[in-house]
């Protein structure tokens, strides 16, 4: 088990939201996660990092309990590891993952009553207010909405539900460059009200949200700490991500 | 005309009962991926519990009960069937397949066992046994009931699958039951009520094929579970307008081939799944990428 990687702690008792411990997943034989280790602060953008195939994802699904795992995962400061995906959804985990996940053959509206039944709650005009189009589109199934709309959807159904933390998987993978910064200051939004957890290659994305910055390599936390920092390092985010930063524009 | 007109009801009737095996089957395969091997002995135990019930009772009031028997009977043997069987083995799919076989070999052994292996007649009321004359031709009463109970059946699982918040997880859940579990839903409350919904309309199906036969046998379930599994396979797992289109399709080739030769019945049903694959498959492999 590696060490506890510490980031920046804001709950109003000081304590993480998130804290995983050893969490260690097999999937076919093959060991993805080999004890990770590493707390998520109780506000603002926790990016999670890396190269292709080094567990991100799957440390995700892993904590929403979609995959088996060893180790410990505290949400809350209470201990969540072994329950079943809904119990965990229910205490407050709202998961966003990377193929969007929308009910294609549901209409918008369906997807959206999915998650939350009652249409009477403000919690629907706030999400409506962030993204419109969604309104617009309610009686359209979700399979026939483009990419970025798909994705408005995902990140709509859970800010419907009343969430202490969000697990956001690459949001932005295959949007255009305008709907991909859509999309990133949605984000931004919504992380003024609720941490969130955000896996993503687009660096200029994590630049603009993140403010802590865990960065894994084959199923190990490798480095954690400020996102800014990492990413005005052009050595460090060469060596640890594999790319080569440009500066940001301005 | 009058044997076009014969054969098409008959053909639908037989449909009717492949629905009403089917569509369970259909959306407990599109929601959980189990493919129920044991669905037939559902069927089975309808027809014996309204058998019993009928003779029990007798006339009209007994047709009506013993039906009302096997839907709960049904329903009754498939909500523990998912909760003792299926349930502990959700994540061993081949240990399901062969614990659901097990199942469907042993519950028409256990009826044979303690009612013995020949048919056992209906009588059915004197009303159910005339004819109706349509076009010339004189088709069974029973016909019509097995064509109105399945028509009923389809609009109450569509609107059920299209108003209820069940159905709605259910749908939901066909496409991605992970995804609905990450909203906070207990999928495992939608599975038990899908083996359920499934075992009655398996239930009814069996006290209906036996009125329509005038007999139940141990065997009914499985001859018809034959059919309904490809019916599920033509009318696509998971959709229940699917399954009766692909229901009335195999009941009408198989009534109208059964016309030309004896024989041919059960072999049309084989070659038209053999042509659907075969185009499905054509049209996967020609897909430009």
């Amino acid at each position: 088990m590696s060490d506890p990687v510490p980031t920046r702690n804001a709950t109003a008792d000081g304590g993480p939201i998130l804290q995983l411990r050893g969490l260690r997943v097999t999937l076919g034989g093959s060991s993805i996660l080999h004890g990770v280790s590493f707390d998520v602060a109780a506000n603002g953008v926790t990016a999670l990092l890396g190269r292709n195939g080094v567990g991100k994802t799957t440390t995700l699904r892993a904590v929403m309990g979609l995959v088996p795992s060893g180790g410990s995962v505290r949400f809350g400061g209470t201990d969540i590891s072994g329950l079943a995906t809904h119990r965990i959804a229910r205490r407050g985990i709202g998961y966003v993952p990377e193929d969007r996940a929308v009910f294609a053959s549901l209409t918008v509206m369906e997807n959206l009553r999915l998650a939350q039944p009652d249409q009477g709650s403000d919690r629907w005009s706030h999400m409506f207010e962030l993204f419109p189009v969604l309104r617009e589109r309610s009686a359209q199934p979700a399979g026939t909405l483009s990419g970025g709309e798909q994705q408005m959807l995902a990140l709509g159904r859970v800010l419907l539900v009343d969430n202490r933390l969000l697990l956001v998987d690459e949001p932005t993978k295959g949007l255009a460059p305008r709907m991909a910064t859509e999309v990133a200051v949605a984000l931004t939004r919504i992380a003024e009200a609720v941490p969130v957890v955000l896996v993503e290659q687009n660096l200029a994305v994590v630049r603009h949200a993140a403010r802590d910055a865990v960065v894994l390599d084959t199923g190990r936390v490798v480095h954690a700490g400020d996102a800014a920092a990492l990413l005005a390092d052009a050595r460090l985010t060469n060596e640890l991500l594999g790319v080569a930063l440009k500066e940001p524009s301005r | 005309m009058t044997t076009v007109v014969l054969l098409t009801i008959t053909g639908l009737g037989v449909a009717a009962l492949y629905f009403l095996v089917a569509s369970g089957l259909s959306l407990i395969f599109g929601l959980m991926d189990v493919l129920n091997f044991a669905h037939g002995a559902f069927v089975t135990i309808g027809g014996y519990v309204g058998w019993s019930v009928a003779n029990a009772v007798g006339g009209t009031p007994g047709l009506v009960l013993s039906c009302v028997a096997a839907i709960a009977a049904g329903a009754g043997v498939a909500t523990l069937t998912e909760l003792v069987v299926i349930r502990p083995l959700y994540r061993r799919p081949l240990d399901q397949v062969l614990a659901t076989v097990g199942l469907g070999l042993a519950i028409p052994a256990a009826i044979q066992a303690g009612w013995g292996g020949d048919a056992r007649t209906w009588n059915v009321p004197a009303w159910l046994s005339g004819t109706v004359t349509v076009a010339g031709a004189h088709i069974p009463a029973i016909r019509f009931i097995l064509i109105v109970v399945a028509i009923v059946v389809l609009i109450g699982l569509a609107t059920f699958l299209a108003r209820t918040r069940a159905g709605l997880v259910v749908r939901a859940g066909v496409e991605n039951r992970d995804m609905v579990g990450a909203l906070g839903i207990d999928v495992r409350i939608a599975f038990t009520g899908m083996f359920a919904l499934g075992g009655a309309a398996a239930g009814l199906a069996g006290a209906l094929d036996g009125v329509y036969q005038g007999s139940v046998s141990p065997g009914d379930g499985t001859s018809l579970l034959i059919f309904a599994f490809v019916v599920v396979v033509l009318g696509r797992m998971g959709s229940i307008v699917g399954t009766a289109v692909a229901a009335a399709v195999v009941g009408l080739v198989q009534q109208f081939a059964n016309y030309v030769s004896a024989n041919l019945g059960s072999l049309s049903v084989v070659i038209l799944l053999a042509i659907v694959l075969l185009a499905r498959r054509r049209n996967l492999v020609g897909r430009p990428a």
